[in-house]
């Protein structure tokens, strides 16, 4: 894989979007008890030399083509621009091995972790596909996995409950606090404390203390460098007027967006889970509800309490119902360089509906949320019908058919 | 004149008593909200020497089961920072040996955020609070945002140090800490008891050994699975002292009185 644009190979591949103790602005940072200390250190060591590491980028680039099956298409959704005006492509990452972006992560981590030796890989998920993604890179290597998710998270995403022990991990419930997302990350953590020797945390998302989310988002700009190369062919540019992405933590867009942030001219629209609305009480809006905090190793934006106790969040998404959110898009959202619009639970399952019906597309519920807010562009973009505009669609539907046939 | 050239009741501790300082830490507004002051003063009052207050927060990921439930008791109470600091009001000027008995409080970095540092700081010291733990604050952001502040207050911190810091890493610490040096006795998470028989392995010996040959400018104190008398004397063997939390907090909730306790770990 070309981590290159036209421009400059060497600066893109040693482009680092966070200062060197891993803010963006005033967020991000490494708020980690000493215990996790030596494991971080070695990790941003490591991460660091693989920048320069051919063998290590070879190995990548090859199971991300040909197991992971990239470049995923870029697609022309020709009835959906006719509704809407603009056009539209999607970025199929849903159809990606095991059905989301969240595989280009672990692949990458994966084989960091075998180059730190690790013989033992420990992960959260929420709506269970960061779970499966990480037992299936776990099962190619021959690695052994543990799997924390919430106990009510196992009972909501029961068919990748059954694909991650089909995969060889270790399902464990998250029984503390409220038992959902939050929780696994913080049983992950604890695990991770107690066995720092043999064992590697493939973190989910672009959370976490540095140097994850600058790594997190390093494996997922393959996104945006596919985007760029796809549009180009199709467009005669690689810039799009919007690029739209659903934020749980923050993965999808952060690879979605990465060789964008420089490009002044494209408008980044991130999605967030508004859940009931932004005003019930209910919801997982952490742009728009969220206060200056520190969670999870990382000072952001979070959903708390006056007294600082981390919130619980609401949305009918597994995958977006995460109290923080990534520094970096955090720092996005202070420093205007994107918008965010907040999509309720009822915009994001009319939006993925539409798609199955106009498409033959049947959306990840999370990714349903980047969907509906074509509805607030169009709304707000006067000459929308002229613009070009690129959805990643993070992931697949199929482990949402419960939660989809029940609402609708 | 006078208040500010009190010496920190940590230091006059480790000037007076160099050897088997007993701290025990538990956490406020558990069992019950109204228990902290009485609980400050019966360990005081029983002897133990330095008492650590934990300030509970809602995702304490450096915790084991047994703080983690101490925290979330606490929290269904309804403690917070303002109403621990309300509790505590006038405390030091209490009958016995509460005058003396130095109290550190500890909490991940958070809460003690949205309070806001230079507040908290100002109350800690209208309090009669010595010292801090937040683990989860890291030394390049204490050293260059916080440091002057604490300092200001008169409040020390307190920073740990585990099996796999470094040496040049602990002599770092030792650097940046007063009051005492919280070496955690084993890479995990607090109350770890997969230690049964509470032996020191042949590693931890080492470990602690190390350290004594350093010749820190701090006392230090032993943490993390420090359970009864003999984990307590075992561990200060090796150190000026050892912290005793989850099992304190288990003791509370089986009801027994605080007194009980601390005799079970300070008896001849
Ligand atoms: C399909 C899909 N999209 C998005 C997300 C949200 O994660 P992130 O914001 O890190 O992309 C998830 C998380 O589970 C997901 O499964």
């Amino acid at each position: 894989m070309k981590y290159q644009t036209e421009n400059n190979k060497e600066t893109i591949l040693r482009s680092k979007i966070a200062d060197n103790r891993g803010y963006y602005g005033q967020f991000g940072g490494a708020y980690i008890p000493e215990m996790l200390y030596p494991n971080i250190e070695e990790i941003e060591k490591a991460y660091y030399a693989l920048q320069d590491d051919d063998e290590f980028k070879k190995e990548f680039e090859y199971l991300l083509k040909d197991y992971v099956g990239r470049p995923t298409p870029l697609y022309f959704a020709k009835r959906l621009s006719e509704k809407y005006g603009a056009k539209v492509y999607l970025k199929r990452e849903d159809l990606n091995h095991t059905g989301a972006h969240k595989v280009n992560n672990t692949v990458g981590q994966v084989l960091l972790a075998k180059k730190l030796g690790k013989n033992k890989i420990v992960a959260e998920t929420g709506a269970g596909q960061h779970g499966v993604a990480t037992a299936t890179v776990c099962a190619l290597m021959g690695m052994e996995c543990i799997v924390f998710m919430g106990e009510i998270d196992i009972e909501r995403q029961q068919p990748n409950v059954a694909r991650m022990k089909m995969l060889g991990a270790e399902v464990r419930p998250a029984l503390s606090g409220s038992k959902t997302l939050k929780d696994a990350t913080n049983e992950a953590m604890r695990y991770w404390i107690n066995n720092p020797v043999d064992t590697h945390y493939i973190i989910g998302s672009v959370v976490g203390p540095h140097p994850y989310p600058e790594m997190v988002a390093w494996f997922q700009s393959v996104i945006s460098e596919e985007m760029r190369n796809q549009l180009t062919e199709k467009e005669g540019t690689p810039n799009p007027d919007y690029v739209i992405a659903c934020v749980g933590g923050g993965s999808n867009a952060a690879g979605a967006f990465y060789h964008y942030i420089d490009e002044k001219n494209v408008q980044l629209i991130a999605a967030e889970a508004a859940g009931m609305g932004i005003s019930s009480g209910q919801t997982a809006a952490t742009i728009a509800c969220g206060t200056l905090g520190v969670l999870h190793g990382s000072k952001t934006l979070l959903m708390q309490t006056q007294d600082g106790q981390v919130i619980e969040p609401y949305s009918i998404s597994a995958g977006l119902d995460y109290p923080g959110i990534g520094a970096l898009h955090a720092y996005l959202a202070d420093s205007k360089r994107a918008k965010f619009y907040a999509i309720t639970d009822e915009q994001a399952m009319k939006a993925g509906q539409e798609l199955a019906l106009l498409e033959g597309i049947i959306p990840a519920i999370e990714s349903a949320h980047a969907l509906a807010a074509l509805n607030n562009l169009k709304e707000e973009d006067a000459d929308f019908d002229e613009k070009v505009v690129i959805i990643n669609l993070s992931g697949r539907g199929d482990k949402d058919l419960s939660t989809y046939s029940k609402y609708l | 004149m006078t208040t500010t050239t009190t010496k920190n009741r940590i230091d006059s501790l480790f000037q007076r008593k160099p050897n088997e300082i007993l701290t025990i830490y538990f956490t406020a507004g558990f069992p019950k909200l109204e228990d902290t002051r009485r609980i400050l003063i019966e360990l005081s009052d029983a002897g133990t020497d330095l008492i650590e207050i934990g300030m509970p927060f809602s995702d304490p990921v450096a915790d084991g089961e047994t703080i983690q439930y101490s925290n979330k008791v606490a929290l269904d109470n309804g403690m917070s920072i303002r109403q621990l600091f309300e509790q505590l009001e006038g405390v030091r000027n209490e009958e016995g040996n509460i005058k003396q008995t130095p109290i550190v409080l500890m909490g991940y970095l958070n809460p003690v955020l949205q309070f806001g540092i230079e507040d908290f700081c100002k109350k800690c010291k209208e309090i009669g609070i010595d010292g801090l733990i937040l683990p989860d604050l890291p030394l390049f952001e204490y050293e260059t945002e916080y440091k002057s502040v604490f300092e200001k207050y008169g409040l020390h911190i307190i920073f740990l140090v585990t099996p796999q810091t470094s040496e040049e890493r602990i002599k770092k610490i030792d650097e940046l800490s007063n009051g005492f040096l919280y070496m955690v006795s084993s890479n995990s998470t607090t109350g770890n008891t997969s230690n049964k028989n509470s032996e020191l392995s042949e590693m931890q010996s080492d470990y602690f050994n190390k350290i004594k040959s350093l010749n820190l400018k701090n006392p230090t104190q032993i943490g993390f699975g420090i359970s009864d008398k003999k984990s307590f004397k075992q561990a200060t063997s090796y150190s000026n002292g050892a912290i005793i939390g989850s099992a304190f907090i288990r003791h509370l909730e089986s009801g027994k009185t605080v007194k009980e306790f601390v005799e079970s770990v300070t008896s001849k």
